[in-house]
């Protein structure tokens, strides 16, 4: 590091001191830090995905339901409505899960370029969150920003009710890229007016895989 | 140490730049347009929300431990983000940033960086900064892109082109990305931005970013946004800079648990906004593989110091209390003359500069109160913002003018029981000449600037104390009587 950034170092900190002195800043302990807001479920399991499934609806995402069973057959009939022939798929996706008759290339093989170029991608998350409507997806983040179509499987069991409960299960993976994803790419910069698909995708895929 | 807050040194007095902004019925219509806009959906998710109260305490107590701990928690994101990879730089003011980024742009060859929408780098003015060394920046937020391409001002803190309707943002398009059609409705002008943009995110090799949270224990790095623009300056590029103030820190990632409900609902009115993006450092064949980190103080050491004003540093920039604001709403956001406009603006342009310039914007305010009510992490900007005015007058004011001696001799004559009955008995024998219909409307002398922006009730009759004394001792008198 250079001379000067090591100044600039020791002269913020020394004036952060400094002033925590003069403002005669009290002892404040993180463990005291009263917490009352909500962070335990209280849905039942039935409520907890209508709750999730509503939210992501109004964020203009489509919505699958599906078995373990059927999740193939799901995933056959979303792409063949939307006129595709194949996606990227991305690293760790159960590949039992993608149906024949598709083109899927490995996340892997695809350059920024090919993903670019890519109809779709199809992920899985690690949490999603029914209270806000989002899903959390690590890594894959340039698969999951540059197709124009995201498919996203969510395990029942991966839904949550509380932001609180996400950033729980979250915590083993919190040096991760993570993103959260709430609906398709949107603005609302020109007159507050909603507008979807900005730079990210344009389309949300949810499938939910009920256990 | 120079502190710069964009252009905010150099700009007029707010009451000097206001007449001609609420002269502009364009202008006035689409800040009330979008502001109602939002106010109104933040209304709605705010409602819903039964823990909001208790959410932001919770904030409020976080930023309060973090900044009572600042230099430990900077030490210790110092240490986790260098441990993932990531290099950490220090700006004691703008020009020392500005410095820094333009060096590491250098370094590493770049002419160009797309930019994620940034009022840190607006703050302390780094496209001039770039542009002066011929580097070219590229603002991809929509909004940002609008006030970059028409030579404009931000003029909000989260929309920073509400002030713009649809035909002004089509003529700015068409004129400067040079196409000979183009539609008027959102839509069009969205996707006249998304083809302008794309081939920029996959071309330029640098990207800059300001931060949303910097995490404490991690050495992680948040980053909130709508469009997709961010993850694109985020992810694409070979090399990703990031300018946070010292105050964006938080200590824990569980933290975001609380700031992640707040922030979207505040800002947007939404549930959540459409991507979060947090990453630590550099990993291998993911996102940038040169990460920067550049801690701005430029000022917020010295606002810090003052018990009073240092909550300011509290703020997330959700620009809630801007929205609701009822001087704001009449202005827009130029009048504040800075990028940080509305009530936060009002207290934190002043500070930054201790008070050496902007020492108007603390009057630019009604002190209703609206601000404190909608802020997500319970500021008291109305405090503040009296505190400021009292350090505005203590600073300007030399003991001998007529102002200060007058105050002064009031002070003597309320101190004392006596002499201020006897100023209220020479006050009533001394008004009537400028009652009229039992209101004064116009007096002489500095009393004048009182009644040239308001009426005044001439003093009663009576006063109460001295009809307290006059019943007490008619009760002393019946009681002896009977």
């Amino acid at each position: 590091m250079p001379e000067a950034g090591n100044a600039a170092r020791e002269a913020i900190l020394r004036r952060i001191r400094k002033a925590n002195a003069e403002a005669d800043a009290g002892a404040i302990a993180y463990a005291e830090i009263e917490r009352g807001y909500q962070q335990a479920a209280e849905l039942n399991a039935t409520m907890l995905v209508e709750l999730f499934m509503e939210r992501l609806r109004e964020y203009d995402a489509q919505v699958h339901e599906a078995e373990t069973t059927n999740v193939t057959e799901m995933f056959a009939n979303v792409l063949t409505a939307n006129g595709m022939k194949g996606a990227l798929v991305a690293q760790g996706f159960p590949r039992q899960w993608l149906p024949k008759g598709f083109a899927w290339n490995a996340e892997a093989s695809a350059d920024t370029s090919a993903m670019n170029r890519a109809a779709g991608a199809v992920v899985v998350c690690e949490v999603a969150i029914a209270h806000t409507g989002s899903i959390v997806v690590k890594g894959s983040r340039r698969l999951t920003l540059l197709p124009d179509r995201l498919l996203c499987v969510v395990r029942e069991e991966q839904i949550v009710e509380t932001v609180p409960e996400a950033f729980a299960r979250l915590e083993a993976s919190a040096k991760d890229a993570l993103t959260l994803i709430s609906g398709p790419s949107a603005t609302a910069d020109i007159e507050m007016t909603r507008i979807r698909g900005v730079h990210g995708p344009r389309f949300l895929d949810v499938v939910i895989v009920r256990s | 140490m120079s502190i710069r807050v964009g252009n905010a040194a150099d700009a007029p007095p707010f009451p000097q730049a206001a007449p001609a902004l609420l002269d502009d019925a364009q202008l006035r219509k689409n800040v009330r347009h979008a502001t109602d806009v939002i106010t109104r959906k933040r209304a709605l998710v705010v409602g819903e929300q039964k823990d909001w109260q208790a959410l932001r305490s919770s904030a409020s107590a976080i930023k309060a431990h973090t900044l009572r701990y600042l230099d430990d928690y900077l030490v210790q994101f110092e240490k986790a983000c260098t441990a993932a990879g990531g290099r950490v730089h220090w700006a004691a003011d703008a020009d020392e940033a500005n410095r820094i980024i333009v060096g590491l742009v250098r370094q590493y060859g770049g002419r160009e960086v797309i930019k994620v929408k940034t009022m840190t780098s607006d703050e302390i003015g780094l496209n001039k900064a770039l542009e002066a060394e011929g580097i070219h920046p590229h603002e991809t937020d929509l909004a940002d892109m609008i006030i970059q391409l028409g030579k404009d001002q931000p003029s909000h803190i989260v929309v920073p082109a509400l002030h713009k309707n649809r035909q002004q943002v089509r003529e700015i398009f068409m004129r400067t990305m040079g196409l000979k059609e183009l539609g008027d409705r959102p839509e069009d002008l969205t996707a006249a931005a998304r083809q302008y943009l794309r081939e920029k995110f996959l071309r330029v090799k640098i990207g800059v970013s300001g931060a949303n949270f910097l995490i404490a224990e991690t050495g992680g790095v948040c980053v909130v946004e709508s469009e997709g623009n961010g993850r694109m300056c985020l992810t694409l590029p070979d090399v990703l800079i990031t300018v946070a103030g010292i105050e964006k820190v938080i200590p824990r990632f569980r933290d975001l648990e609380v700031f992640l409900q707040l922030l979207p609902r505040s800002a947007t009115g939404e549930r959540m906004n459409p991507y979060n993006s947090l990453w630590t450092g550099v990993k291998l064949g993911e996102g940038p593989q040169e990460f920067h980190v550049v801690l701005l103080d430029n000022g917020r050491t010295g606002i810090l110091a003052d018990a009073e004003g240092r909550q300011t540093l509290h703020c997330i920039r959700c620009g809630a209390c801007l929205n609701t604001c009822p001087v704001y709403r009449q202005t827009g956001g130029h009048a504040y003359g800075s990028i940080y406009a509305g009530p936060i603006g009002a207290i934190l342009t002043p500070q930054l500069f201790d008070m050496e310039h902007a020492e108007s914007l603390p009057y630019a305010s009604s002190l209703c109160g609206a601000c404190y009510e909608v802020c997500p992490v319970k500021i008291n900007i109305p405090e503040v913002l009296i505190h400021l005015r009292g350090r505005a007058v203590r600073e300007r004011q030399s003991d001998a003018s007529e102002e200060a001696v007058a105050m002064k001799t009031m002070a003597q004559i309320f101190a004392d029981r006596r002499s201020f009955e006897a100023a209220q008995r020479l006050g009533r024998l001394g008004q009537w000449p400028f009652v009229r219909d039992g209101w004064i409307r116009r007096l002489p002398g500095m009393l004048g600037n009182w009644t040239a922006v308001r009426d005044l009730q001439p003093l009663p009759k009576q006063t109460f104390r001295s009809w307290w004394r006059e019943r007490e001792h008619k009760r002393e008198k019946e009681r002896r009587d009977a």
